[in-house]
């Protein structure tokens, strides 16, 4: 089974952070990570960048059209910056790996199984569960060709 | 140590502690006893203590250093019965008098000794496979026995038999000497490829896939590439099980009918793990030493990975990688794939040719390869009473009710 592992802070977690010298976090992280990849886990993952930048934005969907805009981040102020993809046997091994995770005070692991083809199987043959596939097949496509 | 836990979560928590934990704690325990048969042996004892302990104590904040150091006194104890008190005993009962030598510090090469023993040339290859996945894989004798559809009883005796056969040939507790590394090291990538292979194409029983089988084999080929980067085939093989195993959800019907390449839904292959496949053989690439006989068969997997469909893809390409393949692996099953290939790039004439040829020369007599291709290839020249009787030859040698089935439909439909 696969897990998605969504790092979350709140905004005064990251403020304090920025007190921890930058390279020791960097340190931390990437044991952590390579423990993941020797242990033969880790799919995929990435950080995200600081909110404050102006790349970032928010679409949102209360009204027609949807409104582009540059926040509020999340409901609770808690900041989605960081994401693992595992595969592991068991969810008793996805704790295990989460709990290892170095994060201080106010920082949380918010643990989510990846669905699977078989969580759809009751509807193989709808039609836009087909199309998703059609859709991940051309983003592939589109990736491969951009290198 | 946290509070009292209930004996059915300790459990299930020692399980999963033990796929992350296991094969280091062993590997400790095998640098300092010097016998691997016996680390394991000392490594489950301190498991089955804690299993009777930790419902009552609570799981220590370290639970690798506790098994560790429960095992390591186990060892003492031993020895102080056999009155075996030699260096090693010392040394051993120096590092736990002295409090700060617990801090627990597996090395990686420990482990890496650990898969060079497992996959010893003393040891047959079913003995090697379950070893493998007993002490590098850290699975159960149960897990293995269910992966390997055979009894519990077989699995430990085949293990059991292993260690003692490493205690007999004093198998040492090193990495391989360098005049020796390269057919080592083939040797251990040739038993994880070989789960792989058991998994990716049950060659028997009534499933034809068993993705679980094969993602151990995949997670095991991970743990060795981080153990040896600077391999080029240890990253290829990697890649090309990440390519094939990429197929596994278009590789089935709901019902477990097994549907072959050309017929299988290619948006229902795993992108990611396509993606994740390239990255490896780009690690493999990178250093720079050539492409060697997992980088060739990655490279294949490549072609059919990235291809939109059967006619979309690179079969002159795919030629040239079997020509390759076949003369620094020179093989009869790498010459019908080779075969199969041509037939794709240049016509199914010129293909039967080299099918005959290699039917005359007796090769892979016995199984059902030989006869299906003959059989695709006599259909595709129109030869339709041949092709039924190839197909027909086929479906009674193979193994696998799955496929037989399929050969036995192809008859039908010529």
């Amino acid at each position: 089974m696969k897990y998605m592992f969504i790092m979350r802070s709140t905004a005064e977690a990251l403020e304090a952070a920025k007190e921890m010298p930058f390279e020791e976090m960097i340190n931390k992280m990437g044991a952590y990570n390579e423990s993941l990849i020797k242990a033969g886990v880790m799919l995929g993952g990435d950080g995200l960048a600081d909110v404050s930048e102006d790349a970032n934005f928010v679409v949102d969907f209360s009204g027609e059209p949807p409104v582009v805009t540059d926040g509020p981040y999340g409901e609770t102020h808690e900041l989605f910056n960081g994401f693992w993809i595992i595969q592991v046997s068991s969810k008793e091994e996805a704790v295990e790996w989460a709990s290892r995770c170095p994060l201080g005070p106010g920082s949380k692991l918010e643990v989510r199984r990846i669905t699977e083809e078989a969580d759809f199987a009751d509807f193989s043959d709808n039609e836009y569960i087909q199309k998703e596939s059609e859709w991940r097949k051309q983003e592939a496509d589109l990736n491969s060709e951009n290198g | 140590m946290t509070g009292a836990e209930p004996a059915d979560k300790v459990r299930r928590r020692m399980d999963a502690l033990w796929r992350i934990e296991g094969a280091r704690i062993v590997a400790v325990l095998a640098r300092v006893t010097g016998d691997v048969g016996l680390a394991e042996d000392l490594a489950q004892e301190a498991v089955a203590d804690a299993l009777t302990q930790w419902p009552e104590s609570g799981i220590p904040r370290n639970p690798g250093a506790w098994l560790t150091t429960v095992a390591k006194r186990k060892a003492i104890d031993g020895w102080r019965r056999a009155a075996r008190l030699d260096e090693r005993y010392r040394d051993i009962a120096r590092g736990l008098q002295d409090e700060d030598a617990v801090a627990w510090e597996p090395l990686d090469d420990d482990v890496l000794r650990l898969v060079f023993a497992a996959c010893h040339p003393v040891l047959s290859r079913e003995a090697q496979v379950a070893l493998t996945l007993r002490i590098v894989g850290s699975l159960t004798t149960e897990e293995i026995a269910r992966l390997f559809l055979v009894p519990v009883a077989t699995v430990q005796q085949r293990i059991v038999r292993a260690k003692k056969t490493l205690a007999a040939a004093r198998v040492p507790f090193e990495v391989p000497e360098p005049n020796e590394w390269g057919e080592r090291l083939g040797a251990v990538l040739g038993v994880v490829y070989l789960m792989f292979t058991e998994g990716y194409a049950a060659t028997s029983g009534d499933r034809w896939i068993r993705p679980d089988l094969a993602n151990e084999a995949l997670r095991i080929g991970r743990i060795l590439a981080g153990l040896v980067p600077r391999e080029p085939e240890a990253h290829a093989l990697v890649a090309l099980m990440e390519f094939q195993a990429s197929r596994f959800a278009a590789r089935t019907r709901p019902d477990g009918t097994p549907v072959l390449l050309a017929d299988q839904d290619r948006s229902r292959w795993d992108r990611a793990q396509i993606r994740r496949g390239e990255a490896a053989l780009v690690r493999a690439d990178a250093l720079g030493r050539g492409r060697r006989s997992y980088a060739l068969q990655a490279a294949i997997a490549q072609c059919h990975a990235v291809a939109a469909s059967v006619d979309d893809t690179d079969w002159p390409a795919i030629v040239l990688l079997y020509e390759a393949l076949g003369r620094i692996a020179p093989s009869p099953v790498v010459e019908l794939n080779r075969a199969v290939a041509m037939s794709m790039a240049t016509g199914p004439a010129t293909a039967l040719a080299m099918v005959d040829r290699l039917g005359s020369d007796g090769a892979l007599r016995g199984s059902h390869l030989l006869p299906s291709v003959r059989g695709e290839l006599l259909a595709r020249l129109g030869r339709r009473e041949e092709a039924r009787a190839e197909f027909s030859v086929a479906a009674a040698l193979a193994r696998n009710d799955r496929e037989r089935a399929v050969l036995e439909g192809k008859a039908a439909e010529v």
